[in-house]
């Protein structure tokens, strides 16, 4: 009975999808699937490389002080970060007291003490960057409709995320001819940017970086767009993990722990079984 | 029960004897995964499969009940109480990562301890209550998993859980009001996080509990072997401990090499970077795919385009993903062919490597986009899966000419020699028979 049934729906199933997959391949032989602008002229991002890539990543403090800056001077005026704490840039290499200092450049929300009304403070290292914008509707109406993304945890939410920061900041460019001429809906409108790195080509927000020296860098870096954009994205990749090189490292003592227990657990398999044919 | 040379639990330290007299639960061991369960010596590594699937749970349960800890599953602090415990929780990111990449781990395990059950006919007479235990196992670890997969309230989250609960409002009549039953509002929101954690946390342990009843089957006819001939004399066997325990330890060390290599070098390449993007039901993303795990019946569900009379293609879809897992319950009964192993099935070779193939190849294709070519492959591979099942397996099985099988596991294992190594004295001709080697061992 259940090989009766069994073979029933088995024969439905196979001959629905076998005729689906004709009409499918039928269609698909004859009819192409027009391409889409995106198809065409999205870019994979550029090649990156960074101190805390591989086994034994490490991070470039000088390098993520710098991006530090480059997102302060330029990306928090619109953009958040709203997982850090200022106390967690202690451990990029600022001392407790420029932590101090950077916590209190910024005004976090509070409460005024007398009143009880809404007001703002200094903020503290245990306080975490304050928001860009107080709310979804304020950071629309500044940006022609478009929210500027909370930048915590961006080299995570895009796939290959570091060299997509650094590709989108340095990707800013004049649409193609050939985009005109066959996607002439895909082009920029007034308040967007052509950005082949961008998963629609075209972006909200206005090249941020535009010019060598825009953000000054104490350590003697020439601060060039490219250098800018790279140190930005090595923060950014410090921002959503932390963790990362801490990681890397317990990663080693485990594995090699590890190999050490598995050739030991191979050693006692071969002795136990030593006398045994199997 | 078990084999008459199984060996007695005899224990000599006054302290043992005392709690065994009282509480046979050192007994209970010593016949489950001790010296007293005799083991067909002849198992390769895919037998260690089942030692690591209760060892990937067990790693599921305690990182999971630590994340708990720590966790807050409300929908306006979810998402940023799974960042706390990735920054600011000591060593939490490495409980999240053990936790997320265990769930994948687990997985791999279970589709290999499937695939071995598979190929050796494991679930043939008399074992089939072991695998539909354990293909109940496999559906609470999905329902589990896809849970568990909504808890950090990630972009992904949010919309797998939007279309898996959407696949019930494909049931006519009652579909709708189904799904939101299901989520306790229109859309997943607080209401259905709550619920799913609060699933996520109990179903592990409903898991547990069929585990243990899986491997209660188990010991009841003795564990399969690669020759599928049974057990017969006490010379087919070795004790599991210490052979089995001491070839598991081996096998659990090469596979925690392969997890922590995973877990602290590439933590997030089985996941998806959406994930790391809060839930927004006002945006959904470009392409919505679940974990890799379900992309073989993701897959068989896109398949279906077109609407059968009334039947809408959706509903077919959905019909069709639930048999593709169900039929597996009855694949005792639809493949009656006498033999269990492979090795000696020479028609039934051919169409399980296909199958292995098909089944890689829709995996494939359910983590693709939704577009042609991965539609059409999708749709011809799984008119093989269900071919496979219910039209090819029980016809091989009647008929099939099986190679001959080895007389017994002794001489499966020692062709033509004896345990000091010298040749058997028998004139050579190997045991025809090509029936099953039907023999209940007591």
């Amino acid at each position: 009975m259940i090989r009766f049934f069994g073979m029933l729906i088995g024969l439905f199933f196979t001959a629905f999808l076998v005729y689906s997959f004709g009409y499918g391949a039928y269609n698909y032989i004859t009819d192409p699937s027009a391409e889409t602008a995106e198809h065409v002229f999205h870019k994979k991002p550029k090649e990156l490389h960074l101190a805390s890539d591989g086994v034994f990543g490490t991070w470039d403090k000088q390098q993520l002080q710098r991006g530090y800056g480059v997102y302060k001077e330029v990306c928090s005026a619109c953009h958040s970060l709203r997982q850090v704490a200022f106390r967690d840039l202690q451990s990029i290499g600022f001392s407790e007291g420029q932590v101090k200092a950077i916590a209190a450049s910024f005004q976090v929300p509070s409460v005024d003490p007398d009143t009880g009304e809404a007001a703002t403070r200094e903020g503290l290292p245990a306080d975490r960057f304050p928001l860009a914008y107080p709310n979804d509707v304020a950071a629309r109406a500044a940006n022609n409709n478009a929210i500027p993304p909370d930048l915590s945890l961006m080299t995570k939410a895009r796939h290959d995320g570091s060299a997509y920061v650094y590709s989108l900041l340095t990707g800013y460019q004049n649409p193609p001819k050939a985009l005109a001429e066959e996607f002439p809906d895909s082009m920029p409108s007034p308040t967007t940017h052509y950005n082949p790195y961008f998963a629609n080509l075209n972006l909200a927000m206005a090249p941020p970086l535009t010019t060598t020296g825009q953000v000054s860098y104490d350590d003697g870096t020439k601060a060039s767009v490219q250098q800018m954009s790279k140190d930005v994205a090595a923060f950014l990749t410090w921002t959503a993990e932390p963790k990362l090189v801490k990681r890397k490292q317990t990663g080693m003592y485990v594995v090699l722990f590890l190999l050490i227990f598995t050739v030991l657990a191979y050693f006692a398999y071969r002795n136990v079984w030593a006398d045994k044919k199997h | 029960m078990s084999f008459p040379w199984a060996k007695q639990y005899n224990p000599t330290n006054p302290a043992m004897q005392w709690i065994d007299q009282r509480l046979p639960l050192p007994r209970l061991v010593y016949n489950a995964v001790g010296a007293g369960y005799p083991v067909p010596r002849n198992l390769n590594y895919f037998w260690n499969f089942g030692v690591l699937a209760g060892f990937a749970l067990m790693v599921q349960i305690i990182s999971g009940i630590v994340l708990a800890m720590h966790y807050a599953p409300n929908a306006l602090v979810a998402f940023d109480s799974t960042e706390h415990i990735m920054r600011d929780v000591n060593y939490g990111w490495m409980m999240r990562y053990m936790h997320a990449n265990g769930a994948s781990f687990f997985f791999i395990v279970i589709y290999i301890h499937i695939f071995r059950g598979l190929y050796f006919s494991s679930y043939k007479a008399p074992r089939e209550m072991i695998w539909l235990l354990g293909m109940t196992i496999y559906l609470l670890a999905m329902a589990t998993a896809f849970m568990g997969y909504v808890l950090p309230w990630g972009q992904m989250s949010f919309w797998g859980a939007k279309v898996i609960t959407g696949l019930f409002s494909a049931i006519p009549l009652i579909g709708p009001t189904l799904q939101e039953w299901l989520l306790g509002g229109f859309a997943p929101d607080n209401a259905a996080l709550n619920r799913f954690f609060s699933l996520h946390y109990l179903l592990p342990f409903v898991i547990a509990g069929v585990v243990i009843l899986h491997i209660w089957a188990l010991h009841i006819p003795g564990s399969s072997n690669p020759t599928g001939v049974e057990i017969k004399t006490e010379s087919d066997t070795v004790p599991f401990h210490p052979y089995y325990t001491a070839k598991d330890g081996f096998g659990l060390g090469v596979y925690l090499v392969l997890f922590a290599i995973v877990m602290f070098f590439l933590p997030n390449y089985l996941g998806h970077a959406d994930n790391y993007i809060p839930a927004n039901p006002l945006s959904t993303p470009a392409h919505i795919v679940p974990e890799w795990y379900f992309w073989p019946f993701y897959a068989i569900l896109r398949a279906f385009t077109f609407d059968f009379f009334f039947i809408p293609a959706k509903l077919l879809g959905v019909l069709a993903m639930f048999a593709s897992i169900l039929l597996l319950f009855f694949l005792p009964w639809l493949d009656k062919s006498p033999v269990r192993s492979g090795k000696y099935r020479p028609l039934f070779r051919p169409f399980f490597w296909v199958f292995v193939v098909v089944v890689l190849i829709l995996g494939y294709c359910g983590g693709a986009p939704a577009n042609e070519p991965y539609v059409m492959i999708s749709q011809l591979a799984s008119a093989y899966y269900f071919a496979h099942f219910l039209i090819i397996l029980p016809i091989i099985s009647s008929i099939e000419r099986p190679d001959p099988l080895p007389a017994s596991i002794t001489e499966a294992v020692l062709k033509g020699e004896t345990e000091s190594g010298a040749p058997i004295g028998i004139d050579g001709t190997p045991d025809r028979h090509t029936g099953p080697a039907v023999q209940p061992a007591e």
